[in-house]
Order: C-alpha cells, then sequence, then structure tokens
C-alpha cells in the first residue's frame, strides 16, 4: 500500500511538474476559419482585458472653428498645418501637447521663446511626424483604412514610442577562427526567445529582401532559397504575431503559409503594413538619425524605427481600432493641394521606386513617387 | 482449444489469490551478485582484451544487471570515441568561444548556443573555419565516430555469434543523420542546408525546413515515419506492458517462454486476443518492434532526401496528387498584393 501510495504521490508530482507550463486561465480560442481546420485564435481574457484598459483615447480637445483666416497667414513657420484656421492649429497644438510632450515641459518641449525658431530639435522632429501623420493617413489606406493613426497611437502619451525598435547588433562578434553566430542563436525577445534571428527586422522592414521563401511549384528546381532564409522570415512573423497580440491563424492558413487563395484578408492588410513600415522608415525616420540626440539611437547609432508593434502595441487594431480622425480631422491630410516642396522627399530610391509604387493600383499619388519623380 | 479451456480454468482458480498490484515495481527486485564478475564467453582469435575485471552495483542492479563491465573496447570503440570527443570538443568549445568563454553565460545560453554549417554562398565549397569550416570538421569526426560505433557493433555480435540486428537497426538512424547532414546538403549542392549542432537551433531549423518546404505534414514519407514512431511507443507500451503483468507468472524469462510455452505466455497471448481478436507470439512481437524502429528513420530519411531535390513544396504536391482536403471559403477572396498591376514582387 505504501509503495501506491508513494507512485500516486509521484505520479500527481510530475502531473503539477507538467501543468506549470500551462497558461492560467485557460485561454479563450476564437474559430477563424472552417470547423475542425484549426484556424483559432487564442486570447488570455485578464491580459487582453488590461490590455484595453491600456488603449482608451484620450481626452478630446473642445473644437475650435475652422472660420478665419489661415494658421499659415497668420504665423511665421507654419509649413504642414497652414491650411488649418488659427483656431484649429492652436486646437491640434494642445492635443500634440497632450499626447507627446512631458507634462511638465508642455508647449515648452517643442517652443521656446520666438515660436516660429526651429531651434529645438523636437519642433523639427514634429514636423516631420506631422507630414508622416498625413501621409500614412492620406497614402497607406491599403493598410490603416479610414480608422487612420495620430500621433497618439504610438506615443500614447510619451515622448519617444515606446515600441520604436533598433538594429540589435546582437551580442559582441567574435574573431579569428571562432565560428560566427550568424544572426542568431541567442535568447532575444523580439522573436519570442527563440535561436531565430535576434535583428529580423532590418533586412525586411529597412531593407526590401524577399520575405517569400516557399516555392510556388510542386515539383524542385526553380526555387532557390534556402532554409536559413526562412529562419530570417520566421524571425519577422513572430515579431510581428507578437506585436499584434495573435496567433499564426490570424492571417495565415497554417496548413500552406504562402497561400493567398485560402488566406484571411488580414494578410493583405499585413502585407501592406510591411511595406508602409519600410517606407516609413525609409522616408521619414532615416533622415531624422542625427536630428535627433545621441541618448535616442540606438545602440549601433540608428534611429527609433517604425514596425508593427510601435503601432499596434499588442493589440490586433492599434487602439482596438478606435479612430481619433473623426476629432481632429487635420491630420487625415491636407485640405488643400499641397504645394511640392511640401511633400516629404524620399531617401532611398528603393522605398520610393520599389515598394511604395506597389501601391499604385490603391493610390495613385503617393508624394513619395511623385517627388521621385520615377515612372510608375 | 483444449489448452484454451484449460488455460482458462487456470486463470479463474487463481484468481483473487495475487495481489497484482504487488508486482508493479520500479526497481529489480532481485539481484545477483557475484564474488568473482563474470567476465563473459572465451574471446576467438584477432580480438582484443576485454578492459577492466567487472564490479557489482547495487544501486544499477535496481534498473539492471548488478554486474558492471568487463567492457569489450577494441582499437574501434577507442577510435570511435576519440572521434566523437574531437566533434563534442569541437563543438562545446566554438559555442563556449561564443560568449566570450564566461562559464556562467556558457551554461545560461547553452540551450541556445550553435555550430552553424556554412552560409549558402559557399555553396559546397570549403569555408573558412570561422564560416562553417569548424561545422564540416565537427561533422566529419561525429560521422566517423558514428560509422565506426557501428562496424563496432557488428563486429560484436558477429564474435558472439549472434544475429546483426542491433547494428542494422543502428544502421538506419545513421542513415537519417546521414540524410540530414551529408547526402541532401551535398544534393542541393550548399552546406548551409544541414542541421545546425544546437539544441534550441536544430529544433528552429526544423520549423524553418517545414516552413520552406511547404509543410512537412504533406510529406507521404514524413508521415510514415511518424506513423512507425508513434507504432513504436505504443508497441513499447503494449509489450512491456504485456510482460510485467505476466511476470508473477515467469513471463519476464521471455526467451524461455518461446521456447516453451508456459502460463505467463498463454495469458499474455490470450489478454490480447480477447482484447482484439489478434495476438503476436513471443517471438513476433520483437520482429514488429524490430521494423517499426526501423522504418521510422528509414523512411523519414527518405522523406527528408526528397524535400528540396524532388519536391519543392510539399502542399503543392498533395494538391496535385489530391490529398489536400478543400474546405469551404470561409473569407471573401483573397488576392496576392504583389500580383496587382505595378506592384514590386
Amino acid at each position: 500500500m505504501n509503495r501506491q501510495h508513494t507512485l500516486i504521490a509521484l505520479g500527481m508530482t510530475v502531473a503539477l511538474v507538467c501543468l506549470a507550463g500551462c497558461e492560467k486561465p485557460r485561454p479563450v480560442s476564437v474559430q477563424r476559419g472552417f470547423r475542425g481546420t484549426g484556424m483559432e485564435v487564442l486570447y488570455n481574457r485578464p491580459k487582453l482585458d488590461a490590455l484595453y484598459a491600456k488603449n482608451q483615447l484620450p481626452e478630446v480637445q473642445s473644437p475650435a472653428s475652422p472660420d478665419g483666416p489661415r494658421a499659415g497667414d497668420v504665423y511665421q513657420n507654419v509649413q504642414v498645418l497652414k491650411d488649418l484656421s488659427a483656431g484649429e492649429l492652436a486646437r491640434v497644438m494642445l492635443a500634440i501637447t497632450q499626447w507627446v510632450a512631458p507634462p511638465d515641459q508642455s508647449c515648452n518641449y517643442c517652443h521656446q521663446g520666438d515660436m516660429a525658431s526651429d531651434a529645438l530639435y523636437t519642433k523639427v522632429v514634429a514636423r516631420r511626424m506631422l507630414q508622416m501623420t498625413r501621409d500614412i493617413n492620406t497614402n497607406w489606406k491599403s493598410h490603416v483604412a479610414n480608422t487612420g493613426v495620430t500621433c497618439y497611437t504610438c506615443h500614447h502619451g510619451q515622448q519617444v514610442p515606446a515600441q520604436a525598435w533598433f538594429i540589435d547588433p546582437g551580442p559582441p562578434p567574435v574573431h579569428g577562427i571562432v565560428a560566427d553566430r550568424g544572426g542568431k542563436n541567442v535568447p532575444a525577445a523580439i522573436v519570442g526567445l527563440s535561436s531565430l534571428p535576434f535583428d529580423p527586422l532590418s533586412p525586411f522592414l529597412l531593407e526590401a529582401n524577399d520575405i517569400r521563401e516557399q516555392g510556388t511549384t510542386a515539383a524542385a528546381g526553380s526555387n532557390r532559397h534556402s532554409i536559413k532564409q526562412a529562419e530570417w522570415t520566421y524571425g519577422l512573423m513572430v515579431y510581428m504575431s507578437n506585436s499584434l497580440g495573435v496567433n499564426c491563424t490570424y492571417c495565415h492558413n497554417t496548413r500552406a503559409f504562402g497561400d493567398w487563395a485560402s488566406s484571411p484578408p488580414t494578410r493583405v492588410t499585413a502585407w501592406y503594413g510591411i511595406r508602409m513600415s519600410r517606407a516609413l522608415n525609409n522616408t521619414y525616420m532615416l533622415p531624422l538619425t542625427h536630428t535627433l540626440p545621441a541618448d535616442q539611437r540606438g545602440p549601433t547609432g540608428d534611429v527609433g524605427k517604425v514596425g508593427c508593434g510601435t503601432c499596434h502595441r499588442g493589440a490586433y487594431k492599434p487602439l482596438f481600432g478606435q479612430s481619433m480622425l473623426a476629432d481632429y480631422p487635420e491630420l487625415a491630410g491636407p485640405r488643400v493641394p499641397p504645394s511640392p516642396e511640401m511633400a516629404p522627399a524620399p531617401v532611398d530610391a528603393r522605398a520610393a521606386t520599389g515598394e511604395v509604387a506597389g501601391m499604385k493600383s490603391v493610390h495613385d499619388s503617393s508624394p513619395a513617387t511623385m517627388v521621385a519623380g520615377k515612372p510608375l | 482449444m483444449v489448452d484454451v479451456v484449460a488455460q482458462h480454468a487456470h486463470l479463474a482458480l487463481t484468481s483473487g489469490k495475487h495481489n497484482m498490484s504487488g508486482y508493479t515495481n520500479l526497481f529489480s527486485r532481485v539481484q545477483i551478485h557475484t564474488t568473482e564478475p563474470y567476465p563473459g564467453v572465451p574471446l576467438g582469435r584477432g580480438n582484443s582484451a576485454r578492459d577492466g575485471k567487472g564490479t557489482m552495483s547495487k544501486l544499477l542492479g535496481r534498473i539492471g544487471d548488478a554486474q558492471i563491465g568487463p567492457i569489450y573496447l577494441g582499437a574501434t570503440g577507442f577510435a570511435s570515441l576519440l572521434f566523437g570527443l574531437i566533434a563534442f570538443e569541437i563543438i562545446g568549445l566554438n559555442m563556449w568561444a561564443s560568449v566570450g568563454w564566461s562559464p556562467v553565460q556558457f551554461i545560461r545560453q547553452l540551450p541556445w548556443l550553435a555550430l552553424e554549417p556554412p552560409p549558402p554562398s559557399y555553396g559546397l565549397h570549403i569555408p573558412p573555419l570561422a564560416q562553417g569550416g569548424w561545422w564540416l570538421i565537427a561533422g566529419f569526426f561525429l560521422t566517423m565516430s558514428l560509422l565506426l560505433w557501428w562496424y563496432r557493433m557488428y563486429r560484436r555480435a558477429v564474435e558472439l555469434q549472434v544475429g546483426t540486428h542491433v547494428a542494422w537497426a543502428f544502421a538506419s538512424a545513421i542513415w537519417l543523420f546521414l540524410v540530414l547532414g551529408f547526402i541532401r546538403p551535398v544534393l542541393m549542392g550548399s552546406w548551409s542546408e544541414a542541421v545546425p549542432f544546437g539544441i534550441f537551433p536544430h529544433l528552429d531549423w526544423t520549423a524553418a525546413f517545414s516552413l520552406r518546404y511547404g509543410n512537412l505534414f504533406y510529406n507521404p514519407f514524413h508521415a510514415l515515419s511518424i506513423v512507425f514512431l508513434y507504432g513504436s511507443v505504443l508497441l513499447f507500451a503494449m509489450h512491456a506492458g504485456t510482460i510485467l503483468a505476466v511476470t508473477p507468472y515467469g513471463g519476464d524469462r521471455e526467451v524461455e517462454q518461446i521456447v516453451d510455452r508456459g502460463t505467463a505466455s498463454e495469458r499474455a497471448a490470450l489478454f490480447w486476443r480477447w482484447t482484439m481478436g489478434f495476438n503476436a507470439t513471443m517471438e513476433s512481437v520483437h520482429r514488429w518492434a524490430w521494423w517499426f524502429a526501423v522504418l521510422t528513420t528509414l523512411t523519414g530519411g527518405i522523406g527528408i532526401l526528397l524535400t528540396g531535390t524532388v519536391v519543392d513544396n510539399w502542399f503543392l504536391w498533395a494538391v496535385k496528387h489530391h490529398v489536400v482536403p478543400s474546405y469551404p471559403h470561409v473569407f471573401p477572396p483573397v488576392t496576392d498584393p504583389a500580383t496587382l498591376p505595378g506592384s514590386a514582387p
């Protein structure tokens, strides 16, 4: 009998140890495809509730009259929001202060003395970010739809978005004859603590490397992508999954990851999201590298960059799909056709020709492509 | 038929007499300790001497034979261990060097560390040591170690005048190892296709392999391999459970029971005959087990070998051959945005 008790106790201990890896409470499984095909998305209710509570919209500034003289005529050195009335400009400035500036600095965070002065780097960056916001809301509807973005989407009351990303140089490089780690094989949080490449964003959200590695024919012969390339794509996908708080099945039919015909439409949105991040990083973020102070740059001296997590912050849609554009239509885009010098100039021909050009069918007037002057 | 009836009556007589749980042991209850360890049968010409005289271990006797050694190492055994050690050191020291020789970081990061095969750009050329050269050398020594150990296993079986079944089963495992690390990379023309030496890295490689080649679950040889792997586990549980269950009747003396079927063998057979109509015999169950084990890696190796060399996308292969069921569309039709006019690939 004693032996039996010992066995039972041992068995229960083993069972408890096994359960230690389980999530409590049990995640909620949401069906996302035909029944029985494993197309499910898992949610942890308390974590989701906590995330939802953190993603509420800030208090809306009281409305301003759209009438009266334009801000560009009243104030000096207004380059982006000059199509607003003076009252509207003041209102948007108040909102931006609420969304981005530290409470103890308020207007002084960007303006010092002469309001027209560009002496502070924060004002120069803020202007560029306003142009970026309007660019996103006008030219990237394929990704942001009519929900759009505002400063708050990424900044969330902080001066630097919490989930901007930097190039990860990894551990100190080895020298001589010691085997190179090939950009992987360290516990990296960005790839879910797997041994996958620890900087999976630079090749795809900065450079335009091939994300697709699966073949489109059954027979071998034409597809030269390597397994190592698949590991980089896999790393990017883990990042995307974590950024949106979703499983692979949110965008893919996991029996055929590459097959578009059986993919949920969310995959198309994500496809444009990758192109959007890449274009924003090359057009807006990289040129700001030396405008920003050194302590805001990454370990390799690079500028903070846009990725899926920057806006999404763990939610399947930023702010769980709540739009702020109805309250701040000024950020949705210019009300009058912009003059050519107002359009942001691309710094990277690749961003202009290759990836933004891909948007042509949806938007014919991407400022980046127009300025680049390259044939579409 | 008469036998069965007799056995059945015997069962009825003895039921209730035994407390069956009393035989549910984790450890051997009977250990044989001798004052002079048994040296084993005399060896023929051309054999080295056995190393050691043998000793008794009460602790190991609880899970196996109490006598430890003497061992027959021989020249091949020595060379195999030496080559294995060289491979182990090349892998381990490179891992340790990659964390700046920090013992703490080496232990903390060990599951993540790896010795990677060369990057794809090297194809089948000999790369510098830091770019996969060490991987090639480690792979060579590990392969030599395995092949020598296989030969040693084969030789020992021949010397003992027993069958070479274990050696051929081991050869099946070596086949899968060679396909993964040598034969397939050579056919693909790139060392980079091979598996890294590392704990998590080889697991991530496995996932990436399946992702790259369009879902390995549609590879029929992968499916067969899984069938035999899980089948092996099932057979192992059935056989081991059956033998343990008939231990009170001497069922653990399996070999004798093959020749002279006693009550244990009959009961074991009856149990399965009553449960599922069919039963293996004391001999045939081991044929089942051997073939299931051997076919696991044999079919697995074929499946890996065909991947990338013959089939590039296993899902599309399965579609072509009408293996894939089609389900009703739940989502509105989706078009690859890269195929839209004016789009970059």
